[in-house]
């Protein structure tokens, strides 16, 4: 596969959610591309969407219709445990909260992945300690997540989500729990892993200093795609002006 | 895990219970006369009179010496019924006429003599009767006593007897039933002339008795009939049956209150850590590994569960090995089943492997349930769960 080919593809994905008697689309024909190793992020105000299609990219969610293709694999015609394979093998996620396990240092957290591929120990520990030490985090490989701040803690999962050198990375508001410097940190060292280990990159965010380090931007707004534009000296959406 | 514990705590102590108290009546009936197998003339069973004696004892006597397994005590015994009476009362019992040496080593009589003595060899007038039977005659130690029985040549013969020994039994029917003759003197009495009515084996090992019965069967004439324990105790038998029938059904109700125990703490482990399940399968964890780890948990759960229930259990048993149940207060209820008046737990390994196997598998089998709601959840409806 070349380096411009297209690592997510979407046609016509539509999700609804049905809450009691009540109907919440949340996707009404999404149709877009990434191609590998872009920096993308997904912007839109909360309920546009942005998270459910992260979702589904992700294997996380399943659309209830449209096509979505995810490097190479049809997401629509995997069993729940060909997505989990999916997810193992080709998927990296760093989301909101972290969602580290608690009990794990952060280390083991790192750790967990590859051990679930099936990497032997001594692997497992070697590659673990270096993406920890790329994430600026070498003396903190023991401590739990309990003893990490959040913005640590959050490097650790990005740590966890690239560790496995997944063909995509997928973050869903990565700085919301964060304050501004911490966030521009830990993107900061998001860029360099994209620059450096050629990762796909695909955020789901509202914030502007987040947009800011995309180089390109989708707008969802209602389910939809509103705008997509690549970086040239700055987005203009007039949602954000 | 308290489900478990208390399930397998009274799976084994009950069970242990119940086992204790069906051995006490087998053995309780086994050394009332009865003993493992018994040889009669053919038709004794169906009539025990006079007419249906062993005339030979030789034959039998040689297919015993070479068939019984070393260990094994054997004695001929004369046995009718007749009538007891003194100066005030009268009563039905059974006149047993026995070897007194051999008899000690095959039935409780050797060893249940309270007051007086026991029966010596070549004692003609002496006679052992049970302290219930003293109490109803309104007679003791020392006094005469006279049976009347129908002789050989079916007219009523009678013989006074000297009360020499006073004997008790686990029940107080067994008491009032059997007087103890020595052999010499009821064949006298009875004119039998060297006849007995039955011999009685009893064996070192009981788990030998079907062998040991239908080898006897296969040597001896047609004259002869063997019966093993079970054929002469039909009631014991029928209660072994339901006993075995009674722990199954225990089991069940058991398993079925410990099952939803189980199901219940497993649903709500995988419920309070849904989130987790929803990251693991977030990143990757099959739901097939999802259902294996909540069986893994099940699994210790079982195992530290047993573990604690078997040593309670067992514990429990320990307890009460040396002093058993004490149920002299319905001592009359519990003899009309056979039972004996103190329970002793008697632990059989083979319901304690019953009763860990039974809660093992299918308590696994219940944590499916569990497990596969576990597998289940998609990852965005675990992480959103809160």
């Amino acid at each position: 596969m070349g380096f411009n080919m297209n690592i997510v593809e979407c046609i016509d994905v539509k999700k609804a959610y049905r809450q009691d008697t009540l109907e919440v689309r949340a996707l009404n024909g999404i149709t877009l591309s990434i191609q590998k190793g872009a920096f993308v992020a997904l912007a839109g105000p909360s309920g546009s969407g942005k998270t459910t299609m992260l979702n589904i990219i992700g294997g996380l969610d399943t659309a209830d219709s449209g096509r979505v293709i995810v490097d190479g694999n049809a997401l629509e015609d995997m069993t729940q445990s060909e997505l989990a394979n999916l997810r193992l093998r080709n998927v990296g996620f760093v989301f909101q909260a972290y969602n580290l396990i608690p009990v794990l240092s952060a280390l083991e957290n790192v750790e967990f992945v590859m051990l679930l591929q099936g990497i032997p120990p001594d692997e497992r520990r070697e590659r673990a300690m270096a993406i920890l030490d790329d994430v600026g985090l070498e003396d903190m490989y023991n401590r739990r997540p309990a003893e990490l701040s959040g913005g640590q803690q959050q490097r650790v999962a990005v740590a966890r989500a690239i560790v496995s050198s997944p063909s995509i990375v997928l973050a869903d508001e990565p700085t919301a729990n964060l304050d501004s410097k911490t966030g521009k940190g830990l993107l900061e060292m998001m860029k360099q892993m994209n620059e450096r280990r050629k990762a796909t990159f695909v955020f789901s965010t509202h914030d502007k200093m987040v947009m800011d380090y995309a180089r390109r931007l989708i707008l969802i707004r209602d389910g939809l795609v509103a705008d997509d534009q690549v970086r040239e000296g700055g987005f203009r959406f007039a949602i954000f002006d | 895990m308290i489900a478990v514990i208390i399930g397998v705590w009274s799976m084994i102590f009950l069970g242990a219970l119940m086992r204790g108290m069906i051995e006490d009546m087998i053995e309780n009936g086994i050394a009332t006369l009865t003993g493992h197998i018994q040889v009669h003339h053919k038709g004794y069973r169906d009539d025990p009179v006079i007419e249906n004696s062993i005339a030979d004892l030789n034959t039998i006597e040689s297919a015993l010496e070479s068939l019984l397994p070393p260990g094994t005590q054997w004695t001929p015994r004369v046995r009718v019924n007749g009538i007891a009476s003194n100066a005030r009362h009268s009563d039905g019992v059974t006149l047993v006429g026995i070897d007194p040496e051999l008899e000690a080593k095959v039935s409780f009589i050797g060893h249940a003599v309270t007051q007086g003595r026991y029966l010596t060899l070549d004692e003609e007038n002496g006679i052992l009767v049970g302290k219930a039977l003293i109490d109803k005659f309104e007679t003791k130690l020392g006094r005469k006593l006279v049976l009347m029985s129908q002789d050989t040549s079916g007219e009523i013969a009678s013989r006074s007897f000297r009360i020499v020994g006073v004997f008790r039994a686990e029940m107080e029917a067994t008491e009032k039933q059997f007087a103890f003759v020595t052999m010499h003197a009821a064949q006298r009495m009875l004119r039998l002339q060297g006849d007995i009515s039955e011999v009685s084996i009893r064996l070192k090992d009981q788990g030998e008795t079907d062998r040991v019965t239908n080898a006897l069967k296969e040597t001896l004439p047609s004259a002869y009939e063997v019966h093993s324990w079970r054929d002469l105790l039909p009631l014991l038998s029928a209660y072994m049956r339901l006993f075995d029938g009674f722990m199954w059904l225990w089991y069940l109700v058991v398993f079925i209150a410990m099952g939803f125990g189980i199901v219940n703490t497993m649903l709500m482990a995988v419920f309070e850590r849904i989130r987790e399940f929803g990251l693991l399968k977030a990143l990757g964890m099959r739901p097939w590994w999802i259902i294996k780890e909540v069986l893994a948990e099940s699994f210790f759960l079982l195992v530290i569960g047993m573990a604690i229930g078997n040593t309670l259990g067992l514990l429990s048993v320990l307890a009460l090995s040396g002093s058993g149940i004490d149920l002299s207060a319905l001592a009359a209820g519990t003899e009309y089943v056979g039972m004996a008046r103190v329970i002793y737990p008697a632990v059989s390994g083979k319901d304690v492997a019953m009763a860990n196997l039974m809660v093992f598998i299918l308590g696994l089998l219940v944590s499916v349930y569990p497990a596969a709601k576990a597998a289940r959840f998609t990852p965005v409806e675990a992480l959103a769960h809160t």
